[in-house]
């Protein structure tokens, strides 16, 4: 307490400059953080930027001059058009299969002791510690030698096997920390084990499983090393601009990215607001306790 | 009696039911293909008259052709990795102690990479640091970079652009088992006459290891076979492993070539993830043990 007190008034006698850095030394951390935030954003700020370019020749890699001609129609290259549905529909479904598949292997993996399951861990596992440029050859390697024609059917086969893994991994990590007496106390009162399922389970890992079809969603529309393997002549959103960064990319592409960028974080914020709003009820209510 | 031993066996069923499909589905194709890909990878012969008869020498032949871009992929991806991670902690450090209500916005910020295509993000670097670009121009004003240096097709644009793509996965690991750390132990770490480096290389660092871990493993893994940065961004001389491996694969048809590289990159792979493992922990990867 004495120490304190003698420091004070040396403290209010210290120079601006020696205020400034002792500021700076205590913030530097945030500073440095919103630096590498502004580092992370950099492209998609030239995405957007890019997007109302006006460029002369093919090659969109100079600034050309402000329009809006090519914002008035998005979707003029039936091209870029019908890979981006193609990506959308082929996510989605990928999405939906890996999801139902990965929640239920996720289920047996935490819920249930049984012989193999340590296996069952290192299959899971080793695929996401598995380059994906090896993943899309092998799977091209078995289409070939049973003369398998590439095309959706292989695009969905691929994507499916690599979304599982990460369901596995994000479900899990919500059932891990799950307070199974609230089953007990369910099938206590007389609910069979699938009202249980179904009134208690699932709704307590369904964030999980969420972040789980999201994250495959988001893998599967992004990805490009194993459709480079298994689209044969189909032609995927990534897959198109891969071909169009040969020829020149049009501006269409970066408007299609900001409207996608857009529309993602809408819905991401939306989801964040929501979930916020969520935690704000729950705190309200005295008994919360998970 | 017989009632409960048919509850007793349905229960013991029940798990591989749940697993069947979502395994089978691994099985089928992650496991069988490895299998074809190792006999593809022992065949001799040119496309498309590829005969099976135990051709190892295809595992030495590939290799000394292309040891160079092998090591190559190895160099870069190491050196992104490790920048990734000096540019990670810190700003997951920030986030998670200082964010304060700002720390869902930061968040968003470092997923929001991931709502563009990552082609997309790499032709932006691409745009960003090509010839005539503001960049290049800058570093030639300075004479930083000679007159008609450049940036593009040079290896630091190559693990610059690795760096970048591959960050969020750093990042977001890192933050969680921060995030999740009881921050009262710093505290008593404080009370207990500890400096603040004391306080953070003695608690909020080891607890935060499982974080690095998975951080490094999901940042090195994908870096390493990814051909895409060394494509855009690179040129001949800067070829990576997977750019061998995709040329050979689809344009080249040399199957055998392809496949014996793609089986020396995965089990070089799986032993530094091992021997990783075996030094750091893994939880970060296998997640915890809890049967019922």
């Amino acid at each position: 307490m004495e120490a304190h007190t003698a420091t004070l008034p040396v403290r209010s006698r210290e120079s601006t400059g020696a205020r400034a850095w002792k500021w700076l030394k205590r913030n530097a951390i945030v500073i440095y953080g919103v630096l590498a935030i502004a580092y992370m954003l950099i492209p998609i700020g030239l995405i957007v930027i890019f997007s109302f370019n006006d460029p002369a020749g093919k090659f969109n890699f100079t600034w050309q001059g402000f329009t809006l001609t090519h914002w008035a129609h998005p979707f003029q290259i039936a091209e870029l058009t019908d890979a981006l549905l193609l990506s959308l529909r082929l996510a989605a479904l990928a999405t939906l299969i890996s999801t139902v598949l990965g929640t239920l292997v996720a289920l047996a993996l935490v819920r249930y002791d049984f012989f193999g399951r340590h296996a069952a861990n290192y299959l899971i596992v080793i695929p996401t510690a598995t380059p994906e440029v090896v993943l899309g050859a092998s799977l091209l390697s078995l289409f070939l030698i049973y003369g398998l024609a590439l095309g959706f059917t292989t695009l969905l086969i691929a994507h499916v096997m690599f979304c599982i893994s990460f369901v596995v991994i994000v479900v899990r990590s919500r059932l891990i920390g799950f307070d199974r007496s609230l089953e007990e106390a369910a099938q206590d009162l007389g609910a069979n084990p699938l009202t249980t399922f179904r009134k208690i389970t699932l709704p307590l890992i369904w964030p999980g499983i969420v972040a789980g079809a999201l994250l495959a969603f988001a893998l599967s529309i992004d990805d490009f090393v194993v459709s480079n393997f298994t689209a044969g002549t189909e032609v995927t959103f990534p897959l198109y601009i891969f071909g169009a960064a040969q020829r020149g990319i049009p501006v269409q592409v970066y408007i299609i990215a900001t409207i996608l960028f857009a529309v993602t974080l809408l819905a991401m914020v939306f989801t964040v607001w929501q979930q916020r709003r969520a935690d704000q009820l729950a705190a309200m209510r005295p008994e919360q306790d998970v | 009696m017989s009632h409960e031993h048919w509850v007793a066996l349905r229960r013991r069923l029940i798990p591989y039911g749940l697993l069947g499909p979502g395994i089978l589905w691994l099985i089928l194709f992650f496991v069988v293909p490895l299998y074809f890909m190792g006999r593809l990878s022992l065949e001799s012969g040119i496309f498309p008259e590829f005969r099976f008869d135990w051709t190892f020498s295809n595992y030495s032949d590939a290799f000394k052709a292309y040891d160079t871009q092998f090591f190559r992929a190895f160099q870069y991806s190491a050196v992104a990795t490790i920048i990734g991670l000096l540019i990670a902690y810190p700003l997951a450090y920030a986030i998670a102690f200082r964010g304060g209500r700002w720390k869902n916005a930061m968040l968003l910020a470092v997923i929001a990479p991931f709502f563009t295509t990552y082609l997309i993000r790499t032709l932006a670097w691409e745009t960003i640091l090509s010839d005539n670009g503001f960049v290049v121009n800058t570093l030639q004003t300075l004479g930083l970079i000679s007159s008609d240096g450049r940036l593009l097709a040079t290896g630091p644009a190559v693990i610059a652009g690795l760096t970048y793509n591959f960050l969020p996965f750093m990042i977001l690991p890192i933050y969680a088992s921060l995030e999740r750390m009881d921050a009262s132990l710093v505290e008593a770490a404080k009370d207990l006459y500890s400096s603040s480096r004391q306080a953070f290389l003695k608690v909020t660092l080891p607890l935060s290891m499982p974080g690095v871990v998975a951080g490094t493993l999901l940042t090195f893994i994908p870096a390493t076979g990814d051909y895409i940065n060394a494509q855009f961004l690179g040129g001949a001389q800067q070829a990576m492993i997977g750019n061998v491996i995709q040329s050979l694969y689809l344009k080249q048809t040399d199957y055998p070539a392809a496949a014996a590289l793609s089986f020396i990159l995965m089990a070089v792979m799986l032993l530094i993830v091992f021997i990783y493992i075996r030094f750091a922990g893994s939880e970060a990867l296998m997640g915890e043990e809890v049967p019922d």
